[in-house]
C-alpha cells in the first residue's frame, strides 16, 4: 500500500479528535502537492498571501472537479453534493464582480443599515434570553449533552430569526445538513463503500433543502414577512437585486452557515476549557476575558478547518512551489492557526494571547460573513455556561466527532455537573 | 577592562542615567518615548512640545471632527505604556546648540541632553498673503484648534466654502463640506485633484469623483487674491483667469511646511526637505555625516529607502511616524551592531466622498500605471505603478483588502505590469503614463556650496535664499 | 477611553462596526471613521470591536483609569 501524506493522515476519520500532529508534519511542506493534484497550504503567511492573491477563485467552475487532476490515488474523487446540485452561485463559491455586488447587497439586511448597522448589537438580550432558557433546562440534571442541550440549540433558533426561517422546519433542514455533511469526504476514506453509498442521500438532501429555500423565498415574493431573506426578496436596491436562483443558494448558505459553525464552536469551547481546568477558573474569576478567550478559541479549534474551492487561474510561485494554473488549492485554517511561525507557543491555550489574528474566520473578501452574530452568540453562550453551571466534567475524552473534515466538531460532549447557578 | 566590555559598559550606563530629550510631542514623539522606556531607558526623559496638549492624533481632524461628530478635544492618542518623562508642552524649541548638547526654549530655559530626537513634524503651508491671511473665514488645518475653529464655521451654514488646493487634506475638506450640504468650490492649480501625490490618471478619476458630488472644481487654476469686507471677513475669492468665487470660509490647503527653523546653524543637515538621516534614524550633519548623537524620527525625516534606489524620501505618513520613532528609539540605547533600520514600505489612506483611497508603495515614484483589478466607472479599482519595469506602488479605490498583495509584489520587486488577476480584469488594462507633474524647484531653497581649499577645510555651508 | 485605529491596516472588513455602531462608522464600503475618544460606557463594546479585527487595527490605551499618571 502506498503510504498516506500527512494531509490524507488527517482526513482520516480516526483522527478527526485530534489532527493537530499531522498539520505539524504537514506544514514541513508549506504548500504540498497531494497525489489527486491538490496543493494543500498549511502555513500561515502562505494562506494569507493566498487569501489577498487575485490569481486565486473561490468559484468551483473555474476549476476542475477536485481529483479530476488526480494521477495516481484509488477510486472516485470525493463528490461534492453540495457543489452538483447548486447550479447558482452564492458569496463563498462565486469572485468579484459578482461575489462583491452580492455581498455588498446583503450585508445591509444582516447586520442593518448605514451609517450606525446596530443589528447584530441589538440581538443581544434576545440571545441572552435564549441562553438562559436553555442552562435553566439543565436544572436538576446530574449529567447533559453540551451539543445538544446547548450549542446547537441557540444558533438555530437565532439564525431562524434573522433569516426568517420558520423554527417548526428545523428537523427537516437539520436531516438535510447531517445527511449532507456526512456524505462529504476529501480522504482516503472517500472510496469506501460507506461513503459512497452516502453519496446519492446526500444529493438528494441537498435537492430538498434547496427546493426548501426556494419555497420559503418564493412564499416571501408572494407575502412579506420578518427577517432577512424576505427582505432580500423584495429588495429594490440599487446594488441590483439578485436573481431567485443566486438567492436561493445564498439562502441555503446562510441558512446551513448560520448555526452549523457556530455549534462546533460553541462545542468546542466547552470540551476546550473543560480539558483546560486553569484557564476555565480564569474566566471564571475574570468574566471579561470572553472577549479575547473566544478569540483563542476560534484560533484553537477553528471551526472551518480548510476551504477546498480555491483553485490557481494563472501559476503562482509561492513557498518555493509552483501551482500551476488550474490546480484545486486547499487553505488548511486549522493548521494556520497552530502555526509556530506566527503563534507562539501555538498548541497552549492561552485566553489573554496578545496579536491574536487568526485564521478561524478567514480573512480578505470572503471573510466569514456571519463573523460579527457568531462572536456574539458564543461569548454570550460560553460566557453563561461558565458563569453557571457548577463543577462540569467531561464525560468521555476525546468526545465522539462528526464525519465531516471541513466543519469539523463533537457529535456529543458529555458533561457530568453539581447543578445551575441562577 | 577589553573595548567590548568598556563599550558595554558605556552602553549600561546610558541606559541607566543617561539624558534623551525628545523634540516633538505628538505622535512620533509620543511612541518613541513609550519605546525608550519599553527598551529599559531608565535615565532622565523630556518631551518638548509647542502645543499645549498632550499628543493627539491628527488624521481624524480633516474627517470626522470637520463634520461635527467628533470634538476636537477628543483625539488623544491612547499611550501604549507608562512614560515617566517630563513633559515641557506649550513651549516650542527655538534652536539647538551640539556644541554645548543643549537645546533652547522659547522662554529662554536650556534643556541638556546626551542624546536627542527630533520630531517636529510640519505644519500648514499658511497663505501667502499675510493680510489676506488674516481676514476672518480664512483658515488652514493641521492642529486641532485649527480643525476646531473651521469646523465651528462650517456648523454656521456658509453661503459657500473655498477649498483651495486639491490634495488630500483639500479633498478632504471638500468631502466634508458636502455631506454637510454646503456649496464648496474647489480651485487647483495641477490638472486634477491629487495629482502631486498619485498622478494624472488618478487625478481625472478623483476629479469626476468630485463633482459627482457637486463640488465646483476648477482645475488648472490658481487663487490670486482674497478680498474681505469691512468687517475683515473674507466674502470672495479672486482666481487666475480673472473670475471670482464668492464664499465666506476659505481654506488654504497648500501643503506642509517641515517644521526645521529651529535648526538653522545647528549645522545638520535641515532644509526644505526636512532632516535628512540614515536608515536608522541617525541624523546627518550638514557635510552629510552620520552624527551620533541627534535622531530625526516622524514627518520632518528624510532617509535614503532600498526599495527606492537608496533615494532620500520624506515620508509623511502615519505609520512611518510609529514606527520611524520606534527604530530611532531602539537605536538611540544600542550599539552597532544590534541597530535596526526603518525599512518601512510606505502607505497611506484617504476617506473622501464615501471611497476609501489607500496606498502602498510611492507613487510619484513611478511613471507607469496600469488597472489591475475592479471597474473604474464603479470606483472600485486597483491600479499598479511601474517604473522601469518593476512594480513600486499601487493605489486601490475601495479595494483595500488587495492591497496587500501589491505590497509584497512591491517589496520583491516584482514585475510591471504585475500578472493579470483571474477575474474582475478591468475594461482597460494596459500600461499608460501615470502622469505626475513635473517637479519644479522649490522658489525658497537654499543653495548648498562647498568651501575650503584644503581637503581637511572642506565643508559644506547653507546660503539661504532671499525670499 | 482613547483609541487610534491604523488605518494603514485596516481592510475595511466593518466588525468594529457592527459591534459598537456609536463608536465606528464606514463611510461607503470601507473607509472607516471613528470616535478617538468615546465615553468610558462604550468599553465594552469597543473591546469587542478591537478582538474581532480581523487585522488588528484598533489600538486601545494600556493605562485608562490611571489618568494623570505621565502625560499631563
Amino acid at each position: 500500500m502506498v503510504e498516506e501524506t500527512p494531509w490524507q493522515q488527517a482526513l482520516r476519520y480516526a483522527n478527526r479528535a485530534n489532527p493537530y500532529p499531522f498539520y505539524e508534519e504537514l506544514r514541513k511542506t508549506p504548500v504540498a502537492r497531494q497525489p489527486d493534484g491538490t496543493y494543500v497550504v498549511s502555513t500561515y503567511r502562505e494562506i494569507v498571501a493566498l487569501l489577498h492573491d487575485p490569481r486565486v477563485s473561490s468559484d468551483p467552475k473555474k476549476c476542475p472537479a477536485p481529483g479530476a487532476a488526480r494521477t495516481q490515488g484509488s477510486g472516485e474523487p470525493a463528490a461534492e453534493p453540495i457543489r452538483q446540485v447548486l447550479t447558482e452561485p452564492n458569496i463563498i463559491i462565486s469572485d468579484p464582480p459578482e461575489h462583491d455586488r452580492d455581498r455588498r447587497a446583503m450585508m445591509p439586511h444582516f447586520v442593518g443599515p448605514p451609517p450606525a448597522p446596530r443589528w447584530i448589537s441589538d440581538l443581544e438580550p434576545e440571545i441572552r434570553r435564549i441562553v438562559g432558557g436553555l442552562l435553566d433546562a439543565m436544572q436538576g440534571k446530574s449529567r447533559i449533552d453540551a451539543v445538544d442541550a446547548f450549542a446547537y440549540p441557540l444558533p438555530v433558533t437565532v439564525i431562524c430569526k434573522v433569516l426568517g426561517v420558520p423554527l417548526e422546519d428545523e428537523p427537516r433542514f437539520h436531516r438535510w445538513i447531517e445527511t449532507a455533511l456526512d456524505a462529504l469526504d476529501f480522504g482516503p476514506e472517500a472510496a469506501s463503500e460507506e461513503i459512497q453509498s452516502r453519496q446519492a442521500e446526500g444529493r438528494q438532501a441537498v435537492q430538498e433543502f434547496g427546493r426548501f429555500a426556494a419555497e420559503l423565498l418564493d412564499g416571501y415574493a408572494r407575502q412579506p414577512g420578518p427577517g432577512m431573506l424576505s427582505a432580500l426578496m423584495n429588495a429594490d436596491g440599487q446594488d441590483a437585486r439578485m436573481s431567485k436562483g443566486v438567492l436561493a443558494s445564498n439562502a441555503l448558505l446562510l441558512i446551513f452557515a448560520g448555526h452549523e459553525t457556530t455549534v462546533n464552536l460553541i462545542a468546542h469551547s466547552v470540551l476546550t476549557l473543560l480539558r483546560h481546568p486553569d484557564a476555565l477558573e480564569q474566566l471564571r474569576r475574570r468574566p471579561e476575558l470572553i472577549v479575547p478567550g473566544v478569540e483563542e478559541l476560534l484560533r484553537f479549534e477553528s471551526s472551518v478547518q480548510f476551504w477546498h474551492t480555491r483553485s490557481a487561474l494563472e501559476d503562482i510561485d509561492i513557498a518555493g512551489t509552483t501551482i500551476p494554473k488550474g490546480a484545486p488549492i486547499f487553505l488548511v485554517y486549522g493548521s494556520a492557526n497552530r502555526d509556530p511561525e506566527r503563534f507562539t507557543h501555538p498548541d497552549t491555550l492561552d485566553l489573554e494571547r496578545r496579536d491574536n489574528q487568526h485564521l478561524g474566520f478567514s480573512q480578505g473578501i470572503h471573510f466569514c460573513f456571519g463573523a460579527p452574530l457568531a462572536r456574539l452568540e458564543v461569548q454570550v453562550a460560553v460566557g453563561e455556561f461558565v458563569r453557571r453551571v457548577r463543577g462540569p466534567r467531561l464525560v468521555e475524552d476525546p468526545p465522539p466527532y462528526r464525519h465531516n473534515q471541513i466543519f469539523r466538531g463533537p457529535r456529543h460532549v458529555l458533561v457530568d455537573i453539581d447543578g445551575i447557578s441562577a | 577592562m577589553t573595548l567590548p566590555a568598556t563599550v558595554a559598559e558605556l552602553v549600561r550606563e546610558f541606559r541607566a542615567s543617561g539624558r534623551i530629550v525628545i523634540v516633538g510631542a505628538s505622535l512620533a514623539g509620543l511612541r518613541a518615548a513609550e519605546a525608550l522606556r519599553e527598551a529599559g531607558f531608565t535615565g532622565s526623559l523630556t518631551v518638548i512640545g509647542d502645543e499645549p496638549y498632550e499628543p493627539y492624533d491628527r488624521p481624524p481632524l480633516s474627517k470626522q471632527v470637520l463634520k461635527g461628530w467628533v470634538a476636537a478635544d477628543h483625539t488623544k492618542l491612547p499611550r501604549m505604556r507608562e512614560v515617566d518623562a517630563e513633559w515641557r508642552l506649550g513651549v516650542a524649541a527655538t534652536g539647538l546648540d551640539r556644541a554645548a548638547k543643549q537645546v533652547c526654549l522659547a522662554d529662554g530655559e536650556r534643556v541638556p541632553y546626551d542624546r536627542l530626537l527630533i520630531a517636529t513634524g510640519t505644519r500648514a503651508r499658511q497663505w501667502p498673503n499675510a493680510a489676506e491671511a488674516a481676514l476672518h473665514g480664512v483658515h488652514t488645518i493641521r492642529s486641532r484648534e485649527d480643525a476646531a475653529a473651521l469646523q465651528k464655521e462650517l456648523a454656521a451654514s456658509p453661503s459657500r466654502v473655498l477649498v483651495i488646493g486639491a490634495g488630500f487634506i483639500g479633498s478632504e475638506v471638500a468631502s466634508v463640506c458636502r455631506e454637510l450640504g454646503l456649496p464648496v468650490t474647489v480651485v487647483e492649480r495641477g490638472a486634477a485633484p491629487l495629482v502631486g501625490a498619485l498622478g494624472g490618471v488618478i487625478g481625472e478619476i478623483a476629479a469626476q469623483l468630485q463633482r459627482d458630488h457637486g463640488v465646483d472644481l476648477r482645475c488648472g487654476l490658481g487663487v490670486s487674491s482674497l478680498e474681505g469686507d469691512s468687517g475683515g471677513h473674507v466674502r470672495q475669492a479672486r482666481l487666475s483667469d480673472g473670475s471670482t468665487v464668492d464664499a465666506d470660509v476659505v481654506v488654504a490647503s497648500l501643503g506642509s511646511i517641515r517644521n526645521v527653523e529651529w535648526l538653522e546653524g545647528s549645522g545638520l543637515a535641515s532644509g526644505f526637505w526636512g532632516l535628512g538621516c540614515d536608515a536608522g534614524g541617525r541624523a546627518f550633519d550638514i557635510n552629510g555625516v552620520v552624527t551620533d548623537s541627534v535622531y530625526v524620527a516622524g514627518d520632518v525625516a528624510r532617509a535614503p529607502h532600498v526599495l527606492y534606489e537608496y533615494q532620500f524620501l520624506a515620508m509623511e505618513h502615519w505609520d512611518n511616524a510609529v514606527l520611524g520613532a520606534e527604530v530611532a528609539a531602539h537605536n538611540m540605547v544600542n550599539l552597532e551592531p544590534r541597530y535596526r533600520p526603518h525599512l518601512l514600505l510606505p502607505g497611506f489612506w484617504s476617506g473622501q466622498f464615501g471611497v476609501n483611497i489607500k496606498s502602498v508603495g510611492v507613487p510619484p515614484f513611478g511613471d507607469e500605471i496600469v488597472f489591475t483589478q475592479g471597474s473604474v466607472a464603479e470606483r472600485r479599482f486597483a491600479a499598479a505603478y511601474g517604473r522601469r519595469g518593476r512594480i513600486v506602488a499601487a493605489v486601490a479605490f475601495d479595494h483595500g483588502k488587495w492591497l496587500e498583495y501589491y505590497g509584497q509584489l512591491i517589496e520583491r520587486s516584482g514585475p510591471f505590469p504585475p500578472p493579470p488577476p483571474g477575474w474582475d480584469q478591468p475594461s482597460d488594462s494596459k500600461p499608460m503614463p501615470a502622469e505626475f507633474p513635473a517637479r519644479g524647484a522649490p522658489g525658497a531653497a537654499p543653495d548648498v556650496v562647498l568651501t575650503g581649499h584644503d581637503p581637511s577645510e572642506r565643508t559644506a555651508e547653507f546660503r539661504p535664499r532671499r525670499r | 477611553m482613547r483609541i487610534v485605529v491604523d488605518l494603514n491596516r485596516c481592510q475595511g472588513y466593518g466588525q468594529c462596526v457592527y459591534l459598537a455602531h456609536e463608536v465606528f462608522r464606514l463611510s461607503g464600503q470601507e473607509a472607516l471613521t471613528y470616535e478617538p475618544n468615546p465615553d468610558e460606557e462604550q468599553r465594552l463594546h469597543v473591546e469587542r470591536a478591537a478582538a474581532a479585527c480581523p487585522v488588528q487595527a484598533i489600538v486601545l490605551d494600556r493605562l485608562d483609569g490611571t489618568e494623570g499618571s505621565t502625560t499631563p
